[in-house]
C-alpha cells in the first residue's frame, strides 16, 4: 500500500533549472511511466523520489507523510538501475540478499527470502554465479530480484530495458507487466521509449524541459493529446502535421482549408479560434487513407513494407508525411497518390501548439488495465492468504 | 616477416642493454660486498674469491635487525595510516565532488613540489617540542604526511573508474557511508588499493632525508644504517656495499614478488 504525492518539486543544478515545479499523484498499485526525450528531467525526478538527489524545493509525500529528509533506504522503495548496478564481486544470492544482510537479517531467513524472489524470476539455477557469468537478461532479472527481496512499497525503474536487444526487451516488457500483477505493488518506470510507456503504463506522465506536459492513460494520450508535443511524442510512426487555415470556427466544429485547396470539417471545439487563423492539422499515419477522391495529394518517395502493413513516405509541398497503409498496397516509389482522412480522428493545434478539444471523448480514453474494484478484491484475498501463512524468519 | 623479426631482435637487445645499465650499480654493489677492502679499491674485476668478512664486520658494528625492524615498522605503519586516511578522502572527492575538489587536489599535489628541506626547521622544532625526535611514531607520521597526496591521487583515479550506480544501489539497499566503503568500494578497487599501498611502502622504505634528520639511533631505519657506514673513519667500500646490499635486499625482494600486482594496478583500471 503506497501512494506518492509530488508537490511543486523544483530541482536546480547550479543555475539550470532541471525540474520546474512538478505536481503529480501516484495512486496505490499503479504502474506509472515517466516518458520524454533525453534531458527532460525524468531521471532526475526518479532520483529525487529515490532519495539519491534532493529537491531544491517542494514536497514529497508517501502515504501522506513528508519524506524529503528521509534517507533512501528508509523510504521503503527499491530501484532498478539502467546499468543494473549489480555488485560484481558477489554471487547472485549475495547480491539479492545484500539489503537483508545490512539490515541484520539472519542467514537462514535471508536465504528463504532470496529463494522466494528467485522462484518468481526463475533465477534458482543461477544463485551461485557471479554477475559476470550472466547474460544481459539474467542480470536484469537479478537486479529486479534484488528489488523484490526488499519488499518495497514502490518499485522504481530507471530505463531498465534500454541495454537489452529488441527481442529480449519485448520479453522483459511482458515479464514486468506480469510482475506488476503478481507483486501488486506501485511501480514508477522511466523510459524514453513511448512503446514501453504505451504497453505497460496505467498512467503516463509526459515530461519535456522539466515540465509535465500531460498526465493520462495511454489511450487518453493517444486519442486526446493536449498539445502538439504530446501528439508528436506518443504514437509510432509519428503524427503528421499540416498547416491549415480556419474558414469557419464554432463550438460545433472547425472548417479548415487544406494544403492544395480542399476543405474539411474537423470535429473539435472551435470557440477559441478565429476565421482566417493559421492552425496545424494533426493526423496519425494510421488515420490517413489512400483514396483517389481524397483532398490531399503527393508523390511517394520511400516505401517500407513490413508485410502486414506498409509505410508510405509521401512528399507534399509542405514536407514529407507518413501514411500507414495496408500490407498489400500496389503503389511504387515515385507514384502520385491522393489520400484523405477521417475528420473525427484529426486534431487541430493553435499557434501556441495547444490542442483544440475534441467534441467527442474516445470511448477507450478512460480505459485502465484492470477495474479498481477487481483489484482491491484481489489484494484483499492476498492479504488474507498471507495472514494465514506463518511468518518465516527472524 | 624478416624485418619485423629483426626489429624485435634489435628492440630486445636495446631493452636488455638499458636494463643492464640501470641494474649495473646494484650488481656492482652486491659484488663489492663480497670482496675484501683491498679488492674493493683494486682494479675492477669480476673474478675474485667471495668472502663474507665484510658482512661479519658490518653486523659486528651495528645490529642490522634493529634497523630492519624500524624500516618495516615505519614503512608499513605509515602506509596503513595513509590508506586509512586516504580511502575516505578519495571516496568523498571521487563520489561527492564540490566546485573546489579539483583545486584541493592540485593543492595537495603542489605540496610535493616543495623541497622538504624548506620545512625541516619548523618540523624539527615541532618534533623536539612534542618529544617525537628519534621515535618510530614520529617517523611514521612524517612518512604518512609525505605519501598522503600521492596515495589520495592514486586512489582517486581508481575510485573514479567505479560506476557510481553500484554505490547508489548500495545506498538504496541501506548501506551507510562506512558500509558502502567496506562492502563495496574497497573489495571492488582492491587491486588499485594494493598497488597504491605497495608504492607507498617502497617510497617510505627508500626515504632518507627525514630519517637522517629526525632519527639518530632508536628509531633509525635502514637508510640511516647505510649512511652510518659512509662517514666516521673514511670510506670502506666493501663494508658500505655489504650494508647497502642488506638494506635494499628486503624491498628488492618485496618489489620482485609484488611486481605483477603493481603493474596491473598501475596500468589498468580498478574494476576492469
Amino acid at each position: 500500500m503506497a501512494t506518492l504525492h509530488i508537490k511543486q518539486v523544483v530541482k536546480r543544478f547550479d543555475d539550470t533549472e532541471v525540474l520546474k515545479g512538478i505536481d503529480l499523484e501516484v495512486n496505490d498499485r499503479e504502474f506509472v511511466v515517466f516518458v520524454g526525450p533525453s534531458g527532460c528531467g525524468k531521471s532526475t525526478l526518479l532520483r529525487i523520489i529515490a532519495g539519491l538527489e534532493s529537491a531544491t524545493s517542494g514536497d514529497l509525500l508517501i502515504d501522506g507523510e513528508r519524506i524529503n529528509e528521509v534517507g533512501p533506504a528508509d523510504r521503503g522503495l527499491a530501484m532498478v538501475f539502467q546499468s543494473y548496478a549489480l555488485y560484481p564481486h558477489m554471487t547472485v544470492e549475495d547480491n539479492m540478499g545484500f539489503s537483508l544482510r545490512l539490515a541484520g537479517v539472519g542467514k537462514q531467513a535471508r536465504r528463504e527470502k532470496v529463494l522466494e524472489a528467485a522462484r518468481i524470476l526463475q533465477l534458482e539455477p543461477l544463485l551461485d554465479r557471479k554477475p559476470k557469468a550472466l547474460s544481459g537478461g539474467q542480470r536484469q532479472r537479478v537486479a529486479i530480484g534484488r528489488a523484490i527481496v526488499r519488499n518495497p512499497s514502490i518499485f522504481l525503474f530507471d530505463e531498465p530495458l534500454s541495454n537489452l536487444d529488441a527481442a529480449l526487451r519485448v520479453q522483459m516488457r511482458i515479464e514486468l507487466a506480469r510482475l506488476h500483477e503478481e507483486l501488486d505493488a506501485t511501480m514508477i518506470y522511466v523510459t524514453h521509449d513511448q512503446i514501453e510507456a504505451m504497453t505497460m503504463a496505467d498512467k503516463i506522465v509526459v515530461l519535456q524541459g522539466g515540465v509535465v506536459e500531460q498526465v493520462g492513460s495511454p489511450m487518453e494520450l493517444y486519442h486526446h493529446p493536449c498539445n502538439r508535443f504530446v501528439a508528436g511524442f506518443i504514437g509510432s510512426p509519428k503524427m503528421n502535421f499540416l498547416p491549415v487555415q480556419a474558414q469557419e470556427a464554432s463550438a460545433g466544429g472547425v472548417r479548415v482549408t487544406l494544403p492544395g485547396g480542399g476543405t474539411s470539417e474537423v470535429a473539435v471545439n472551435g470557440e477559441g479560434a478565429r476565421p482566417g487563423e493559421s492552425l496545424e492539422l494533426g493526423i496519425r499515419p494510421e488515420h490517413l487513407l489512400l483514396d483517389d477522391q481524397g483532398p490531399l495529394a503527393g508523390q511517394i518517395k520511400v516505401i517500407e513494407r513490413l508485410g502486414g502493413q506498409t509505410s508510405l513516405y509521401v512528399e507534399m509541398d509542405d514536407g514529407i508525411i507518413t501514411i500507414t497503409a495496408d500490407g498489400d498496397v500496389i503503389h511504387r516509389v515515385n507514384d502520385h497518390v491522393r489520400f484523405g482522412f477521417e475528420p473525427e480522428r484529426a486534431h487541430l493545434f493553435d499557434g501556441q501548439g495547444l490542442a483544440l478539444a475534441s467534441l467527442q471523448r474516445h470511448p477507450l480514453s478512460g480505459l485502465v488495465r484492470q477495474d479498481s474494484r477487481e483489484r482491491s478484491e484481489i489484494s484483499r484475498e492476498r492479504s488474507e492468504n498471507s495472514r494465514e501463512r506463518p511468518e518465516g524468519g527472524a | 616477416m624478416n624485418t619485423s623479426r629483426l626489429q624485435r631482435f634489435i628492440l630486445a637487445v636495446l631493452a636488455w642493454s638499458i636494463t643492464f645499465v640501470i641494474f649495473f650499480p646494484i650488481l656492482w654493489m652486491i659484488l663489492t660486498g663480497f670482496k675484501t677492502e683491498a679488492q674493493a679499491i683494486a682494479d675492477p674485476t669480476l673474478f675474485f674469491t667471495p668472502t663474507l668478512d665484510s658482512y661479519a664486520a658490518v653486523q659486528g658494528r651495528a645490529d642490522y635487525f634493529h634497523f630492519a625492524y624500524n624500516s618495516v615498522y615505519v614503512a608499513f605503519g605509515s602506509t596503513l595510516l595513509a590508506l586509512i586516511i586516504g580511502i575516505p578522502a578519495a571516496y568523498s572527492m571521487a563520489f561527492l565532488p564540490t566546485k573546489r575538489t579539483k583545486g584541493t587536489m592540485l593543492w595537495m599535489l603542489s605540496t610535493k613540489m616543495l623541497p622538504p628541506v624548506g620545512v625541516l626547521v619548523p618540523i624539527y622544532l615541532i618534533f623536539r617540542d612534542l618529544g617525537m625526535l628519534d621515535t618510530r611514531i614520529g617517523l611514521t607520521v612524517i612518512y604518512t604526511l609525505m605519501n598522503l597526496p600521492i596515495v589520495i591521487w592514486m586512489l582517486y583515479t581508481f575510485f573514479k573508474d567505479l560506476p557510481k550506480d553500484i554505490l547508489e544501489a548500495g545506498r538504496m539497499d541501506g548501506a551507510s557511508t562506512f558500509q558502502e566503503m567496506l562492502f563495496l568500494l574497497i573489495p571492488l578497487t582492491l587491486p588499485g588499493i594494493a598497488s597504491t599501498g605497495l608504492l607507498s611502502v617502497i617510497l617510505s622504505w627508500n626515504e632518507a632525508f627525514w630519517s637522517l634528520n629526525l632519527t639518530s639511533s632508536r628509531a633509525a631505519p635502514l637508510t640511516a644504517y647505510i649512511a652510518s657506514f659512509s662517514s666516521p673513519e673514511g670510506l670502506f667500500w666493501a663494508k658500505l656495499s655489504a650494508a647497502s646490499t642488506m638494506a635494499v635486499a628486503p624491498i628488492l625482494i618485496f618489489g620482485w614478488l609484488t611486481q605483477k600486482q603493481m603493474v596491473r594496478g598501475l596500468t589498468f583500471g580498478a574494476v576492469k
